[in-house]
């Protein structure tokens, strides 16, 4: 009775928003409540709707973390990698099938630390993939240690008397490092960040968009910063919109102001693009450009 | 299927055996290549960098080696065979994503030009030490396929075979040579292209919604979903269903990590390949791998010629471990000997197989260096006493 019920019911009730993106058969989501992730992979989802790309046209990897279980709950071909190794695994994918858009989704800790340098070398040759980095600048599945984005004297579980080393400026960092679109929201700017991701995702080239999330278990309990509702709220009334910023400019300290908007927009050939020119002046009639593997059944 | 003759450098070549696991890669149908420099393994990048243009691959030098393993498996999903190359240090790097190379069940062929360790050890100088990394270098249970060619031919063949390995079986598999058969320059015969038999992938005959990736099947291994045809599939390194949905409890777990042994240790008698020599009636018998089991010949014979009956098995797959033939061997000789570039990594599982029904013999020198054969002669000589 009660299963022909929910049927009835399942029936009826209305298609959710998210469910043309999401895995319902995997939801409730593992995030806390007011984290930041959920209304980021809104903004995906929204971005892609309103895109209006074929879904089976687009893959998403990530790496391991909070926002590394994004590949887990989206309903595309969906990668969940290594801790860090997502940025290389999705250039294999992007290179075997370029005709797929492919989507980096994964964390400050997993991009910018141990992923770091697959982050730097997959901008500087400039490989046609969008990546998402949703900074909430702590480790936050493993109990809230120190990131490498952490604020001087914010605390966490491995910084318990403040954190003393400087942090990385990620736009800084991928701008210098070569991606060709750099953009930071926080995750309550979501019509703002539905926009950068489509623009990252239409951008031809390393694309690269930072938000700002709450991690309200443990960065705003370890430094007493109220709920993640207060926090998300902080972060969007204390940004500045500054498009155009210089990336040097951009760092954010500990409650401070934070500067977001679209900070890089520029047009530089893509790694493929390099490739098949460097061969075709090389070899002439005799090189075929590169179009991909094919991924036929 | 076939391989395809634009691949394919029919003809008689003089290559050292870096080039020839190249050609057999290309050979195989390799469109992929991530790697990082490093010596020994270094030609075989280099090799394919210069192929693949005209051939519609892509050779791309990453940044470091968790960079290039994790690239070779994203490309692979990608549909494209894919491999990479590296040796002692890069081999150490590349366990973690090996491991989820094992996870996912991904096809793709990694070259390890075995030096000596442990470290950085001797970059230019052979060693056979890798094994038991091979064998159990990334964390976690699972079972591998490694194959130990012995000369440039078979740098050859056995990198096709590799690749048929891992699509037959989804899963990377390892070839394990060495810097002597990497740098020793030989005549390689690559054959015609219509003579090179290659696995291709197996994708799934179900519709999108219907198939999932690890659906349980007689043999183990499920049907490939293709990426880009709507099948929207996920996979994780995290424990995992049929559906390669994660699910974090001990049962998921036994499922998951059976499936990744049992696909192998169900199918040991088609993937073991051992070439037997003069092995019945024998008392005594060597066994060696790669490189060692041409340095075992001068022994062999010196001591045949003397009467003492002395057989020999070459391993061309070391892993998984012939432990079936081993342990019938046990009951009819007077004893193994393991002939190997390290302190006995092989060994152990011979001596554990043997199970005290043999007398087992280890002839194993720190690398640097291939055995000399009056070592193994000198064996020989103690183990038929």
């Amino acid at each position: 009775m009660t299963t022909k019920v929910t049927e009835k019911r399942m029936q009826e009730r209305e298609e959710h928003p998210m469910e043309r993106l999401l895995r319902m058969d995997r939801i409730p989501h593992i995030w806390c409540p007011t984290c930041g992730i959920g209304t980021t992979v809104t903004a995906l989802a929204v971005a892609l709707k309103q895109l209006q790309l074929d879904l089976n046209n687009v893959a998403i990897v990530s790496g391991i973390g909070c926002t590394g279980r994004v590949a887990g709950y989206t309903k595309l071909d969906s990668f969940h990698t290594t801790h860090g190794r997502a940025i290389p695994f999705a250039l294999g994918l992007h290179i075997a099938r370029p005709d797929l858009k492919v989507i980096v989704f994964s964390g400050d800790g997993d991009l910018v630390s141990i992923g770091g340098n697959h982050l730097i070398h997959t901008a500087r040759r400039n490989v046609d993939i969008t990546v998402i980095c949703v900074n909430n600048f702590i480790y936050a599945m493993t109990g809230g240690q120190v990131a490498p984005t952490t604020p001087i004297t914010a605390r966490s579980a491995t910084s318990p008397y403040g954190n003393y080393e400087h942090p990385f400026n990620i736009p800084l960092l991928a701008a210098s490092s070569g991606a060709v679109y750099v953009a930071r929201w926080t995750a309550l700017h979501v019509r703002r960040l539905t926009v950068a991701i489509k623009e990252a995702l239409t951008k031809r080239g390393f694309s690269f968009v930072e938000v700002i999330a709450p991690c309200s278990t443990l960065y705003a309990r370890l430094n007493k910063l109220g709920s993640g509702l207060d926090l998300m709220k902080f972060y969007h009334d204390n940004s500045v919109i500054r498009h155009g910023a210089d990336p040097k400019e951009v760092n954010i300290d500990y409650q401070s102001k934070i500067a977001v908007g679209k900070f890089v927009d520029i047009e530089k050939p893509t790694y493929l693009d390099c490739l098949n020119n460097a061969y075709k002046k090389k070899f002439g009639d005799k090189y075929k450009p590169y179009g991909g593997g094919n991924g036929d059944k | 299927m076939k391989a395809d003759p634009k691949n394919v450098l029919t003809g008689s070549h003089y290559l050292d055996g870096n080039h020839a696991s190249a050609e057999g890669g290309i050979a195989a149908g390799c469109k992929f290549f991530a790697g990082y420099p490093i010596t020994p393994s270094t030609e075989i990048a280099e090799r394919v960098s210069r192929r693949f243009p005209l051939i519609g691959g892509v050779f791309i030098q990453m940044e470091d080696e968790l960079a290039s393993m994790a690239a070779i498996l994203g490309a692979s999903w990608g549909g494209v065979k894919s491999m990479s190359c590296t040796s002692g240090p890069g081999f150490s790097l590349m366990m973690e994503n090996f491991g989820l190379g094992i996870m996912l069940e991904t096809p793709c062929v990694l070259i390890n030009v075995q030096r000596g360790g442990p470290s950085t050890g001797l970059p230019t100088l052979p060693g056979q030490a890798d094994m038991m990394q091979a064998r159990w270098g990334s964390h976690g249970d699972y079972e591998v396929i490694a194959l130990a060619p012995d000369s440039p031919q078979e740098s050859f063949e056995l990198t096709i075979h590799a690749f048929n390995l891992s699509e037959k079986y989804h899963m990377p598999v390892l070839v394990m040579t060495d810097e002597c058969v990497g740098h020793m320059t030989e005549r390689v015969v690559i054959p015609p292209a219509e003579e090179i038999e290659l696995v291709e992938r197996r994708y799934t005959d179900k519709e999108p919604g219907e198939a999932w990736p690890y659906e349980p099947t007689e043999g183990g291994v499920s049907p490939f979903l293709p990426v880009g045809k709507g099948y929207k599939f996920h996979v994780t390194g995290l424990t995992h269903d049929y559906r390669g949905y994660p699910v974090i409890n001990a049962e998921t777990q036994e499922t998951n990590v059976r499936r990744l042994i049992d696909k192998v240790n169900n199918h040991v008698d088609e993937i073991i390949w051992l070439e037997e020599k003069d092995v019945e009636g024998a008392e005594i018998v060597v066994m060696a791998y790669g490189i060692s089991s041409r340095v075992i010949q001068p022994a062999i014979t010196k001591a045949r010629k003397e009467g003492i009956k002395v057989g020999q098995i070459k391993m061309v797959t070391v892993w998984p471990f012939p432990e079936k033939r081993v342990r019938e061997l046990a009951g009819q000789v007077k004893s193994l000997i393991m002939v190997e570039m390290n302190y006995g990594q092989v060994f152990l599982e011979m001596d554990r197989c043997a199970a005290g029904k043999c007398q087992t013999y280890l002839v194993g020198h720190a690398g640097g260096t291939v055995h000399n054969p009056d070592d193994i002669y000198k064996t020989i000589k103690e183990a038929v006493k």
